[in-house]
């Protein structure tokens, strides 16, 4: 319980040290930090609409945090979200132009195809660590380009819509994320089903970690490869799978995103969720639940950031400053902890010292 | 009290510290704490695991300040502030852990950090070296590369290293742990030689024997306090023990004759290639039956390992058999092994034994987490899996801060072992491979494991023990296997030998009319 609260305390407070380190900057550049939060905040939260656009925000955030978190756990390092996330909308969206069916299985059909890119981006990977010691961190950056030039191939080549040839044609409507019901309930937002799933992602990533003997079997070779060896674990088949359920993953946010955020899918461009699911991760302290409030936050600093920009002098990339900053104060949050554990220790030797029984003078 | 080194009162001082005190947070790790060192004398630092040996010794090399309590070198009064103060007050330290360059030679690694010039007298050194080894018995070749040289040798190059640079007070940091019984023997020898030349030696360590050997006195500390200095000559080694745990402990494990029954584990022609992809076990052959202790006698790294990684399925052997009561373990995964009835007690318990992240009950189920009743269509069962874990630290008496909570990397190294013993032994295996069971571990914990492991035996199971430590082969082995460089030297029954014979035989010296 005490370490749960300690990793809690650094997380907010490392978003403090972000936040006040972005005041910094805004009064640096002649701005007001009060006025500028204020408008970055409302720019999130303001109306249902962009209460909306921030949801659906996160939910592209938590997948891809979710994806780096679940790799942390299990002892790998992910940083080829962008890339799995590409595959994963690949081939949903290659399901949704070119497959029909009724929406309800399409939707289904398009969400697994979806997951199922993301695996096998995240197998490659995993099996060359497994196999031949390929750190994955080398292995993954590799497949980010892969997955960029394959896209770069197929959509213009199979994907493209009637006029351009750097996108893909729309995704129809009985195939895309956005519904009516949605829609209506937040006044026409960008919000789709993305969320369910990334919801639905948090607590079955929650429950596989916390509860199932898969879950407990792939943290062991996380934490001690070794132990988890010697204990009759097949350590290399579990590193396959641990990576192919974070590419996974991150999958889902490629169908959350290219067939719900966005409407169709462009060529050239990696996806900056990918990486920035590695901050949403850090913050959350690779937990799924804690995945999820920092995307929420993180969901907020990006659909408000542009609002702040209309309506004062402050540009955008200020809310981008607090995010790098945090994430900064969340990789030194070994330090973050000491200090704390530190000022902790220091008032309750001042407490003592304050009362008479205290240690002997 | 002020006494100087030549002549002044008949009872003279080189080091004493007198009422140290050391908090760290938590915990008081020296508490009024007094070490007198006589010029002269070998002085023994004795105490259990995290009794504040340590932490005293390095506040007298200068890498901790106390809290309190003065030093003083030669009656006069000191403050150490680092490493190299301590030096240049003549106080040198041979560190468990040796810190030697090694594809430099002996004479390079000596002078290192003390080289005097920047271009430095290599020959000068060279000669200056080796007439210090001549003086006191090392004989050392100081124009051996240190990776060419045996471990006894490299911390010979430790001892020198101090030598050279006039050190007056030698602290041996536990120094036997990595050697030989014929290494300690001459390492014995060596200290003695260098009393006799005027140096004086603290001798940390927990190896009473060792103590009795060489040491003149030894001061016992326990939980940080300094409970007394005896003159070892008229103390035994029962007295020290009591005092260095606070209670009666007793050494030789009480056991009844073994009563072998049949052959559980076969081991035939295995031999299995090392690391560095050379044959580190050689058409290796034995047998442990149930009900009886075997004990494998050998040096580190004479093919132990190799062993017991093809036993528990980590390595494929080049060609052999092994097989558990006619079994073939041969094609058998290591899960598949476990479930056969081989536990395994693993010489690395933090690296191998445990998963330190993972709470104590979690660790409890590493092997058998997948099994009824530990879990049910997948999903854990934590019920189960807490009284599981309960139940065995209850039984092994396994103390740690929240019980099942705590984090298994928060345990002491003793309880961290009892844990792993109590986890092998559950579901009682046919077969128990103990590799060094008891490394550096204290005595209370040793005696504790070492009658778990009897016990093991006379409930009719087979137990296969991997130890360097002698004592620990002789005290609980029933049959003694020797190996050495790979092969089988001698198998022996444990009342038909002695420990210099087995010594000699790990030295690869084969013994008369054996095999």
């Amino acid at each position: 319980m005490k370490r749960r609260d300690d990793i809690l305390v650094t997380s907010l407070l490392a978003v403090l040290l972000g936040l006040v380190a972005g005041a910094l900057l805004m009064a640096a550049i002649g701005g007001d930090p009060l006025e500028g939060y204020t408008f970055l905040i409302k720019g999130g939260l303001m109306n249902i609409e962009r209460i909306g656009n921030t949801l659906a925000t996160a939910a592209n955030l938590t997948l891809t945090g979710l994806s780096v978190a679940f790799a942390f756990r299990t002892g790998l390092f992910n940083i080829g979200a962008a890339g799995q996330m590409l595959a994963g909308g690949l081939c949903s969206t290659a399901v949704a132009l070119l497959v029909s069916a009724p929406r309800p299985l399409l939707l289904a059909l398009t969400i697994l195809a979806g997951f199922l890119g993301g695996a096998l981006w995240g197998f490659l990977p995993g099996y060359l660590k497994a196999r031949f010691n390929v750190h994955e961190v080398v292995a993954t950056i590799m497949m980010n380009w892969i997955a960029y030039w394959t896209v770069y191939y197929i959509v213009p080549a199979r994907l493209k819509g009637a006029y351009l040839e750097t996108e893909s044609a729309l995704i129809p409507a009985a195939a895309s994320l956005k519904t009516r019901w949605l829609d209506a309930l937040f006044e026409g937002s960008y919000i789709n089903l993305g969320i369910l799933i990334a919801i639905v992602s948090v607590l079955a990533v929650h429950i596989l970690l916390k509860r199932t003997t898969l879950g407990f079997e792939l943290q062991a070779v996380g934490y001690n490869r070794h132990a988890a060896e010697s204990a009759g674990i097949r350590v290399e088949r579990d590193m396959v799978l641990s990576m192919m359920i974070a590419g996974g993953l991150a999958g889902l946010a490629g169908v959350s995103f290219y067939t719900g955020y966005a409407s169709n899918m462009q060529i050239g461009v990696l996806p900056s969720q990918g990486f920035d699911g590695i901050a949403v991760a850090l913050l959350g302290a690779t937990e799924p639940l804690g995945v999820f409030a920092s995307a929420l936050f993180f969901g907020v600093l990006h659909s408000g950031k542009g609002f702040m920009n209309a309506m004062t002098e402050i540009p955008p990339e200020i809310s981008d400053t607090i995010i790098a900053t945090i994430i900064y104060f969340t990789a030194t949050s070994v330090l973050i902890g000491r200090l704390w554990r530190g000022w902790r220790r220091k008032n309750a030797k001042r407490r003592a010292k304050a009362s008479p029984e205290g240690e002997g003078a | 009290m002020s006494g100087t080194l030549k002549g002044g009162p008949p009872v003279e001082h080189i080091v004493e510290m007198l009422n140290i005190r050391k908090e760290f947070p938590g915990v008081v790790a020296n508490d009024d704490v007094t070490l007198q060192v006589r010029s002269g004398e070998i002085h023994a630092l004795l105490g259990e695991n995290g009794a504040g040996k340590t932490t005293l010794m390095r506040i007298l090399f200068g890498l901790y300040r106390p809290d309190g309590g003065t030093i003083r070198i030669r009656g006069r009064e000191v403050r150490i502030a680092d490493p190299n103060a301590a030096n240049g007050l003549g106080i040198g330290m041979v560190h468990q852990h040796f810190q030697l360059v090694h594809n430099f030679t002996v004479t390079e690694n000596i002078i290192l950090g003390n080289e005097g010039s920047f271009v430095p007298d290599l020959a000068g050194a060279a000669r200056k070296i080796g007439a210090l080894s001549k003086r006191y018995g090392l004989n050392i070749d100081v124009n051996a590369r240190i990776e060419d040289v045996s471990v006894g040798m490299q911390q010979r190059v430790e001892i020198l290293k101090m030598l050279y640079r006039d050190a007056e007070l030698l602290i041996f940091d536990e120094p036997t742990s990595m050697l030989t019984p014929q290494e300690i023997a001459e390492l014995m020898g060596i200290m003695k030689n260098l009393v006799r030349e005027g140096k004086s030696i603290i001798l940390i360590t927990h190896k009473l024997r060792e103590i009795q050997a060489v040491a003149d006195r030894c001061t016992v500390i326990r939980r940080g306090k300094r409970i007394g200095t005896v003159d070892v000559k008229e103390t035994s080694q029962q007295e020290m023990a009591s005092m260095m745990v606070g209670r009666e402990v007793s050494f030789k494990v009480l056991k009844k004759p073994a009563s072998p029954g049949e052959v559980v584990l076969e081991v035939e022609n295995l031999s299995v290639l090392g690391s560095r992809k050379h044959r580190a076990l050689k058409d290796f052959s034995l047998q442990v039956r149930s009900g009886e202790i075997v004990g494998l006698a050998g040096v580190e790294g004479n093919g132990q390992a190799e062993l017991v990684e093809a036993l528990t399925g980590l390595k494929r052997p080049l060609s052999g058999t092994m097989a558990l009561r006619g079994r073939r373990l041969n094609p058998l995964s290591r899960r598949e092994r476990i479930e056969l009835g081989i536990a395994h007690i693993p010489e690395d318990r933090q690296k191998h034994g445990l998963v330190l992240e993972f709470s104590l009950g979690e660790n409890m189920i590493l092997k058998n987490y997948y099994r009824p009743p530990f879990s049910r269509r997948g999903f854990l069962r934590f019920d189960r899996i807490r009284e599981h874990g309960e139940r065995i630290i209850g039984l092994f008496d396994v103390r740690s801060g929240r019980g099942v909570d705590s984090p298994a990397g928060d345990l002491s190294g003793g309880n961290q072992q009892k844990a792993i013993v109590g986890r092998e032994m559950d579901g009682d295996p046919d077969l128990l491979i103990a590799v060094q069971p008891t490394r550096g571990l204290d005595v209370g914990a040793i005696e504790y494991i070492h009658r778990r492991l009897v016990e093991q035996r006379d409930r009719g199971k087979a137990v296969l023990l991997v130890s360097l430590e002698l004592d620990e082969i002789f005290n609980l082995s029933d049959r003694i296997v020797v190996v050495s460089g790979g092969e089988v030297m001698d198998v022996v029954n444990v009342e038909e030998t002695d420990e210099d014979e087995v010594g000699l035989m790990m030295a690869g010296v084969r013994r008369e009319g054996g095999r």
